[in-house]
């Protein structure tokens, strides 16, 4: 444990830049906002790079306590910073990812109203982004878990008079509180049995105690809460539903928040707390079956999307599912592995569609795009290194992170074969789906308005007037190509298990579960087990290359093929054009009778029937009696000196009668 | 020597005037004659009892009660200027602004 007193300023350069611009965008002009955004935002990133650098493994992890927060007996949470392999790799992705996203927002939103809100939102995601991956203790990690829902939430709703956007605002808002609430509960048992939030001192209480390997104990139900809240924050299955509507948010935010940052937190989480998962084998099976089943629902529901965003949102859930299942099988660095390509190949997608959507006038449609390769050449080629990342071609970096995290998936002691097979499946849907959105978007002819067109800007912002599709300016084009760079090369730090050795002081250190150490008496089984791994590695590969085979066939060979194909199918098809209806389900289950139940026995029964007509009831009667009684105070003053008269003589009587007894 | 129920009868008498005339009278200078006559008659019972007691407190809370029903009568006769010269009446069933 080394202190460095530098690790605080990370996260509050962005909040500086937030502060400032909020407080004074208003009235700044664009150049001076753009400015403010990107120096701090920048800033922040050379920090982390300068910090990198100083990085050594020996010296790790560093830490700094900024502040005291709580004290409360023996109970202690402190504003306090932490940094060791797992959070550098976060921290260099936060900050890179995040400050090329500044960049091309100044290009995207330019022209966009409350272009300063939108740059103070960014900054204050990415102060909370770096909060939550730098914490030292669970507390301060909730608070970056808490902002970056806030900033999302902000976000998605930029778009503000628009209702969807609203709506969808609310919706990402709401589900991610039921998420919020298992992590919550997890930390009051983690603060009941423990004492404290501090990770060190947590994880130290956690590994003196045995793996849960009957049944279910403290550790196994940690563990599940802590699931609900990252199935909540990283869209898994069953609270997924609140990220295909966020993208009604810019597209910068869908690029930052929805694809390469905040929507990993939950992985970043259940890694950090890799401790507790691995002493609990039932919680660590569950997180991987609904990675799993994620990764494979969503990437057939992004089959028949038409929204281009939309489908780069199920893409998404179904890559984090995949971060999932690497976790589950206590992969943890291959999770994290993923995780970094996906926010390079991911970020550069939805920055690639953004710059489509801005090229073709708003457009989101891509039946209404195509042959858009001509139109802009570099939009087009770094989405096709994004695609072939994604896809898993080698060598491009999603290749090695995805065939990590299967070959994990089959040889990991928690890992299945099952799990290998969908994994298998998804890759080859995730493919099948990447070129038919690539072949759709920039092959054939395009399909949009002709040139002179009026368009209705929809979502996007942009004021001027659309002819021809056109290729975006530079300053979104640079992060493009950066990010495309870092898409091809990315996962070579994945070669000869690398990153996993960077990482190992994080996992392995304390670790119950060894993955595959190699001993000189296993010189055979290790021969054998690298003959499978290139074997399974062939299988993904020839997955993807059928993807692309496919989608080749169907969406540029043979175009009249995929209606056919969904007539046929029928209700199937239909069902999965309707993402199964999930939403549809939901709001029957759960929205539906919690309105329908707040409206009749909540608000009818209990508030207008109960509270109110109490109330109301004392409020009436009150006016009854005295409606009655104020004819006594006739203004007659006889009257009143009758009553005086008659009360003595009354109070007389009385005292006689007393008197008499 | 005259009984101390002779006196407590003929200060019932007078109080019991003084409530009659106060509650029919409609002239505010007659109920406040009657008030005189209610506050006299209750005078007249503690000097009664004080002289059967042989107490002198009785005596001195009458000097009291005259004090007060001077200094009323001043403060009453100068609220009854004061009606006369806004109503112009002195019958109190006409100074009712305040009825419902």
């Amino acid at each position: 444990m080394t202190p460095n007193p530098y690790l605080w300023l990370i996260p509050v350069l962005p909040l500086a830049g937030a502060t400032i611009n909020g407080a004074f965008g208003r009235r700044s002009s664009k150049k001076a906002i753009s400015a403010i955004a990107l120096v701090f935002c920048g800033a922040s990133f050379a920090m982390a790079l300068w910090i990198a650098s100083g990085f050594s493994a020996a010296a790790a992890p560093y830490y700094f306590d900024l502040a005291h927060w709580i004290r409360a007996g023996n109970f202690q949470v402190d504003f306090s910073f932490y940094l060791d392999q797992l959070s550098l790799v976060m921290l260099l992705v936060v900050t890179g990812v995040g400050f090329l996203i500044h960049v091309y927002s100044v290009g995207y939103m330019w022209d966009a109203d409350g272009y300063y809100r939108f740059m103070a939102y960014l900054n204050l995601f990415m102060f909370f982004m770096l909060t939550l991956v730098l914490a030292k203790n669970y507390l301060l990690m909730f608070i970056g878990w808490e902002g970056v829902g806030l900033a999302s939430y902000l976000l998605i709703g930029f778009w503000f008079t628009k209702d969807s956007a609203a709506a969808a605002g609310k919706k990402a808002f709401i589900v991610n509180r039921i998420g919020d609430f298992g992590f919550l509960i997890a930390l009051f048992l983690i603060i009941q049995h423990f004492g404290s939030l501090d990770f060190t001192r947590v994880f130290a209480a956690v590994h003196s105690l045995p793996p849960e390997t009957e049944g279910t104990g403290l550790l196994t139900s940690i563990g599940l809460l802590l699931m609900v809240g990252a199935a909540g924050k990283s869209a898994q299955i069953p609270l997924y539903v609140w990220l295909p509507d966020a993208m009604e948010g810019p597209t910068p935010v869908s690029a930052l928040i929805h694809a390469a940052t905040m929507v990993t937190a939950g992985v970043y989480m259940v890694a950090r707390s890799h401790m507790i998962f691995e002493r609990a084998p039932g919680a660590l099976t569950v997180v991987a079956v609904i990675g799993t089943l994620t990764a494979l629902f969503a990437a057939t529901i992004g089959i028949a999307q038409t929204d281009i965003k939309k489908v780069l949102a199920y893409s998404t859930i179904s890559q984090l599912g995949y971060m999932f299942m690497a976790c589950g099988v206590a992969a943890f660095s291959a999770g994290i592995f993923h995780l970094m390509t996906h926010a390079f190949f991911k970020g550069l997608l939805f920055l690639a569609a953004g710059s489509v959507i801005h090229g073709v006038g708003g457009e989101q449609d891509m039946r209404k795009m195509g042959g858009l390769r001509k139109y802009m050449p570099w939009t087009f080629g770094t989405m096709t290194i994004a695609t072939f990342a994604i896809a898993g071609i080698p060598p491009l970096a999603g290749f090695f992170s995805k065939d990590e995290i299967l070959w994990m998936a089959y040889a990991s002691p928690h890992g299945s074969w099952v799990f290998w097979l969908i994994g298998v499946i998804t890759a080859f849907i995730t493919s099948f789906y990447m070129f038919r959105l690539w072949f759709m978007t920039f092959f054939g002819d395009y399909r949009g308005a002709a040139a002179g067109d009026a368009h209705v800007h929809g979502g996007h912002g942009s004021g001027h007037g659309h002819g021809e599709p056109h290729e975006s300016p530079w300053v979104m084009l640079g992060p493009l190509v950066i990010l495309a760079v870092l898409s091809f090369v990315g996962g070579w730090v994945g070669i000869h298990h690398k990153f996993d050795f960077f990482l190992s002081p994080v996992f392995h250190q304390h670790g119950v579960l060894e993955i595959k150490v190699a001993t000189a008496a296993e010189e055979a089984t290790i021969a054998a087990m690298e003959k499978l791994e290139l074997t399974l590695t062939a299988v993904s590969v020839a997955a993807g290359f059928l993807g692309l085979y496919l989608a080749w066939l169907l969406y540029h060979r043979r175009r009249d093929l995929p209606e056919k194909i969904a007539a046929s199918l029928g209700g199937l098809y239909r069902a999965v054009a309707n993402k199964y209806y999930v939403d549809e389900l939901y709001a029957l289950l759960f929205v539906q009778p919690l309105v329908e139940g707040s409206t009749a026995i909540l608000w009818k029964g209990v508030d207008q029937s109960v509270i109110d007509a109490t109330v109301n009831n004392a409020a009436d009667s009150a006016r009854h009696v005295s409606d009655n009684v104020r004819h006594m105070q006739s203004g007659n003053l006889r009257s009143y000196a009758g009553w005086v008269a008659a009360g003595g003589a009354v109070v007389i009587a009385y005292m006689v009668w007393m008197g008499v007894r | 020597m005259v009984p101390l129920s002779y006196y407590l009868l003929l200060s019932g008498i007078l109080f019991g005037c003084g409530v009659l005339g106060f509650l029919i009278k409609r002239n505010i200078i007659t109920i406040f004659m009657s008030i005189e006559l209610m506050l006299n008659g209750v005078n007249l019972s503690f000097v009664a009892f004080a002289a059967h007691w042989h107490a002198l407190s009785g005596q001195i809370f009458v000097f009291f009660v005259m004090v007060v029903a001077a200094a009323e009568a001043a403060v009453g006769l100068a609220i009854i200027i004061a009606v006369y010269r806004t109503r112009e009446t002195l019958n109190v069933d006409q100074v009712n602004l305040l009825k419902l």
